[in-house]
C-alpha cells in the first residue's frame, strides 16, 4: 500500500471533521490496518483530536491497530452457522492456522477473525477469504480451501 | 440525463422506456444475492453475458443480473421469462441451454423445482412451494430489476407514489395515510410509524432529518440487505415521501460498510436519482427539495440502536444516551430525527400509491401489511420470504420452509435473533404478530426466524446469544457491561456441567436487575431468550444442572 493513496484519501477529507469514520474505514480497506502515523496524520488534517481518532480506531471492531496478514480468514459465527456446526469448523481452521481469532502469524500469512453474520445464512457454515464465500464448509473442506492460498 | 421538472415529464419519459419493452420477449435474470453469491452466480452470470454475445441475440433476449430472488440454498438461482419460470443450482455448463431453452419459449425440464419426496415438478415461480405460500408485495419487484438501473424501477411503476405525494396531496395527508395504515416499525419495536412521523414533523426545530435504518445487525437476519440491494430505488422513494411528509430536507441512509454490492448499488441509485431530478432543488416541480447522504457502521451491533446509530453519523463512537427525548425530538446533532427501518420505508410507497384501506385489508387486526422474514437454520429451504402478517408460523416453517431436514424432528423456532426468544415446535401455530408475538416471550424483532431440530441445545443456545450480546455492548452502562457477564459465566458453568443449585434463581434476578437498569434495548432485552427458555424449557436446564452436581 502506497502512502499516497493514503495520503489522497486524507486530502479527500481535509478540514472536514464530520468525516472521521469515513476517512478511517477507506484506510483501512485499502492497507487493513492503522498505522499510529496515519491516525496523527488524519487527525491533523481532518482537526480532530488524536485521542478521538484514537477512540475511533479502537472502538470500532473493523479497525485494525496492527498489521494483518496477507489473507483474511474469517469463520462465520453467526446463529445460522452456529447451529449448522461453525463450532467445530472454527475449531479446524484454528488448529490449522495456529491461531485464536483476532490473530496474525508471524510469516504473516493468514489472519483468523471469528464474525457474525455477513447474510449467506442459507449456505452456512461459512468460511470466507480475503472476501471470497466458501459455503457448506466442513472441517475436511476448510483445509482444502486453506491449502489454496500462498 | 436530463432533470425531469413535472409529472407528465415522469410519466413521457416511462411511457417512451414501456414502448419499447416488449412483455412477451424472452429474459433471463440471475439472481446476485448474498448466498448466490456465496455460490458463485457471478461465474453463472458471466456465463450468460458471453453466450449471449458469441450467439449475438442481445436483440432477442433481454438479460440481467439483480437481487435475491428468496430461494437461497437452491442458488445460483435463475428466473427465466415470460412466465417466470425458476431455475436452481444453475451452473455455467448450463447456460447455453437455458438461453436454447429460452428463445423458443420451452422449459429446460432438468433445472426446475422436483419435490424432494414425491419428485413432482414445479415450473412457474407461483408453482414452486417455496414461493407459491408467500405474499410478495415488497420483493416481488426484484428479480425484474437491475438495481443499477433506474429505468427497471420506473418501469415496474417506480416513483409514480412520489409523484402523487408531491404533486397531488399535502404533507399533512401524506401522514394521514400512514398513520390511518397503522404502519409499524419493521426494525423491531413495532412502534406506529405514523406517530414518530407526526412527533419529528411538530417538533419545533426547522431543520430535521429522516434516516433509513439498514445497519442488520441481528444475526441471521438477511431481508434488509435484500430489499436495500436489490432494490434501492424503493426505499429511497419510501424515504423522499417521509421528508416531504416530515418536513425534512436530508436524508441519511445507514448501513453496513462489509457488503460492497449494496453500497454500490445505493450510491448508483442516489446518482441516478439525482440525475432524473428525483432528489434535489424543486423535485418534479413540486417546490420541495431533498437531499440523502450514504453513512456506514463499522461493525458492531450498538450502532444499530436508534441513538447510537446518530452518534455515529455525527462522526463519534456509537454509544447510546438516555431517552428522556426522544430522538424524534432530538437527533441527529440535536435535531429532530425520524429513524426508520429499511422494510419500513419500503411500504411507504406502496401504501401511497395503493392507499391505506388497500394496506389494512392485508395482515392481522393490528400488524398490517405484510413482513420479511429471513427463514433459516435447520430447515430445508432457507431464504427471504414475505408473508401477510398473522400467517401462522407453521406455515412459514413447513409449507414455505419444506420442515426439518435430515429425517430430524423439529423442536424449536427463534424470532428476534440474541434480543428475541425461542419458542417450542408445539407453539408452532401462533401467528406472525407483533403483539401476539411480545406475548409469547418470542417478539418478531426485525424477522429473522430461525427453525432447530431435535439435537439443538437450549442452554448453549442461550449461552451462544448472550456471549455474542457480550461482545456487542459497548460498555457505557455498567448493568449491561457487568450484568450479562455475570449471566454468561452461569450460562458456562451449566454448559460445562458445573451448573449450582440455585443457578436459575441467580439467573433470574441478574435478567431482572440488567432488564431494569440497562440504558438501551441491547442490555434491556439481552436476556430475553434466557426468559424464553427459562418458560419453556426449563426442564433442560434443570436437568443439566441436576447432572452437573451428581458428576462432580
Ligand atoms: C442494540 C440494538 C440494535 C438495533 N439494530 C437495529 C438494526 O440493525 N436495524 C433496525 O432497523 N433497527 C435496529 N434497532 C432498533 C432501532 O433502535 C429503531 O427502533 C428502529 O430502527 C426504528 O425503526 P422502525 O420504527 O421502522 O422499526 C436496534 C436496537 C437496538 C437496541
Amino acid at each position: 500500500m502506497s502512502e499516497n493513496k493514503i495520503d489522497s484519501i486524507i486530502e479527500k477529507y481535509r478540514g472536514k471533521p464530520g468525516a472521521l469514520i469515513h476517512a478511517l474505514t477507506e484506510i483501512q480497506h485499502a492497507n487493513h490496518w492503522l498505522p499510529r502515523e496515519v491516525l496523527h496524520k488524519v487527525a491533523d488534517a481532518l482537526e480532530v483530536p488524536f485521542s478521538q481518532a484514537m477512540q475511533i480506531a479502537s472502538f470500532y471492531k473493523t479497525f485494525s491497530l496492527t498489521p494483518k496478514g496477507r489473507h483474511e480468514v474469517h469463520v462465520c459465527t453467526g446463529m445460522t452457522c452456529h447451529l449448522r456446526g461453525a463450532a467445530k469448523l472454527m475449531e479446524k481452521v484454528q488448529e490449522l492456522t495456529g491461531l485464536q481469532p483476532g490473530e496474525t502469524d508471524a510469516a504473516a500469512k493468514f489472519t483468523l477473525e471469528a464474525g457474525s453474520c455477513l447474510g449467506s445464512c442459507s449456505i452456512g457454515p461459512e468460511l470466507i477469504v480475503d472476501g471470497k464465500h466458501y459455503g457448506r464448509m466442513s472441517p475436511e473442506k476448510a483445509e482444502d480451501v486453506l491449502n489454496r492460498y500462498e | 440525463m436530463t432533470r425531469l421538472q413535472s409529472a407528465a415529464e415522469l410519466e413521457d419519459y416511462r411511457a417512451k422506456l414501456l414502448s419499447v419493452r416488449d412483455p412477451a420477449k424472452p429474459c433471463i435474470a440471475v439472481c446476485a444475492g448474498a448466498a448466490c453469491d456465496g455460490l458463485d452466480s457471478a461465474a453463472v452470470a458471466s456465463a450468460f453475458a458471453a453466450e449471449i454475445k458469441k450467439q449475438a441475440v442481445e436483440a432477442k433476449l433481454d438479460f440481467r443480473v439483480t437481487g435475491c430472488h428468496g430461494y437461497c440454498n437452491k442458488g445460483p438461482n435463475v428466473i427465466a421469462g415470460p412466465g417466470d419460470i425458476c431455475y436452481f443450482e444453475v451452473k455455467p455448463e448450463d447456460v447455453p441451454d437455458v438461453i436454447a431453452c429460452t428463445l423458443k419459449g420451452e422449459v429446460l425440464d432438468r433445472l426446475v423445482y422436483r419435490d424432494p419426496v414425491s419428485g413432482e415438478k414445479a415450473v412457474h415461480m407461483n408453482d414452486v412451494p417455496f414461493y407459491k405460500h408467500q405474499m410478495r408485495i415488497l420483493i416481488g419487484d426484484i428479480p425484474r430489476i437491475d438495481p443499477k438501473r433506474i429505468d427497471d424501477y420506473l418501469a415496474v411503476g417506480g416513483y409514480a407514489s412520489l409523484t402523487k405525494a408531491l404533486l397531488k396531496m399535502s404533507p399533512e395527508q401524506v401522514l394521514a395515510e400512514v398513520k390511518k395504515a397503522n404502519l409499524r416499525g419493521r426494525g423491531g419495536g413495532g412502534f406506529p410509524a405514523g406517530l414518530k412521523w407526526e412527533t419529528t414533523r411538530n417538533a419545533p426545530e426547522k431543520t430535521k432529518y429522516v434516516i433509513v435504518n439498514g445497519h442488520e445487525g441481528e444475526s441471521a437476519a438477511f431481508m434488509d440487505r435484500a430489499m436495500l440491494t436489490g432494490n434501492p430505488h424503493k426505499v429511497l422513494e419510501g424515504l423522499i415521501i417521509g421528508g416531504y411528509a416530515i418536513g425534512a430536507q436530508q436524508g441519511y441512509i445507514y448501513t453496513r460498510h462489509d457488503s460492497p454490492q449494496m453500497a454500490e448499488h445505493i450510491q448508483a441509485a442516489l446518482v441516478q436519482a439525482k440525475d432524473l431530478g428525483l432528489l434535489g432543488k424543486n423535485i418534479l416541480g413540486s417546490g420541495f427539495d431533498f437531499e440523502v447522504e450514504l453513512h456506514f457502521d463499522v461493525g458492531i451491533f450498538v450502532s444499530g440502536e436508534s441513538s447510537a446509530l446518530m452518534r455515529s453519523i455525527e462522526g463519534h463512537t456509537p454509544e447510546p444516551r438516555p431517552k428522556y427525548i426522544r430522538t424524534s425530538v432530538s437527533g441527529i446533532w440535536d435535531k429532530p430525527s425520524n429513524l426508520n427501518n429499511v422494510e419500513t420505508w419500503a411500504n411507504v410507497p406502496e401504501i401511497i400509491g395503493r392507499g391505506a384501506d388497500w394496506f389494512t385489508s392485508i395482515g392481522s387486526e393490528k400488524s398490517k401489511g405484510t413482513k420479511l422474514v429471513s427463514l433459516s437454520g435447520n430447515v430445508v429451504n432457507s431464504g427471504v420470504v414475505e408473508v401477510p402478517m398473522g400467517t401462522p408460523l407453521r406455515t412459514i416453517v413447513f409449507d414455505i420452509g419444506g420442515g426439518v431436514p435430515d429425517g430430524k424432528a423439529p423442536k424449536a423456532v427463534h424470532l428476534g435473533g440474541a434480543m428475541g426468544g425461542s419458542l417450542p415446535i408445539s407453539m408452532i401455530d401462533a401467528p406472525l404478530d407483533f403483539d401476539e408475538m411480545s406475548k409469547l416471550g418470542a417478539p418478531i424483532g426485525a424477522g429473522g426466524l430461525l427453525v432447530m431440530d431435535e439435537d439443538t441445545d437450549m442452554v448453549e443456545i442461550a449461552r451462544y446469544l448472550l456471549d455474542f450480546l457480550v461482545e456487542e455492548s459497548c460498555g457505557k452502562c455498567v448493568p449491561c457491561r457487568e450484568g450479562m457477564w455475570q449471566m454468561l459465566k452461569i450460562l458456562t458453568n451449566i454448559t460445562q456441567g458445573k451448573g449450582r443449585k440455585f443457578d436459575l434463581d441467580r439467573l433470574a434476578d441478574l435478567a431482572e436487575v440488567t432488564s431494569l437498569g440497562s440504558l438501551c434495548a441491547l442490555g434491556k432485552t439481552s436476556s430475553d431468550p434466557l426468559k424464553s427458555m427459562l418458560r419453556y424449557f426449563k426442564d433442560e436446564y434443570e436437568a443439566r444442572i441436576t447432572a452437573g452436581s451428581q458428576a462432580q
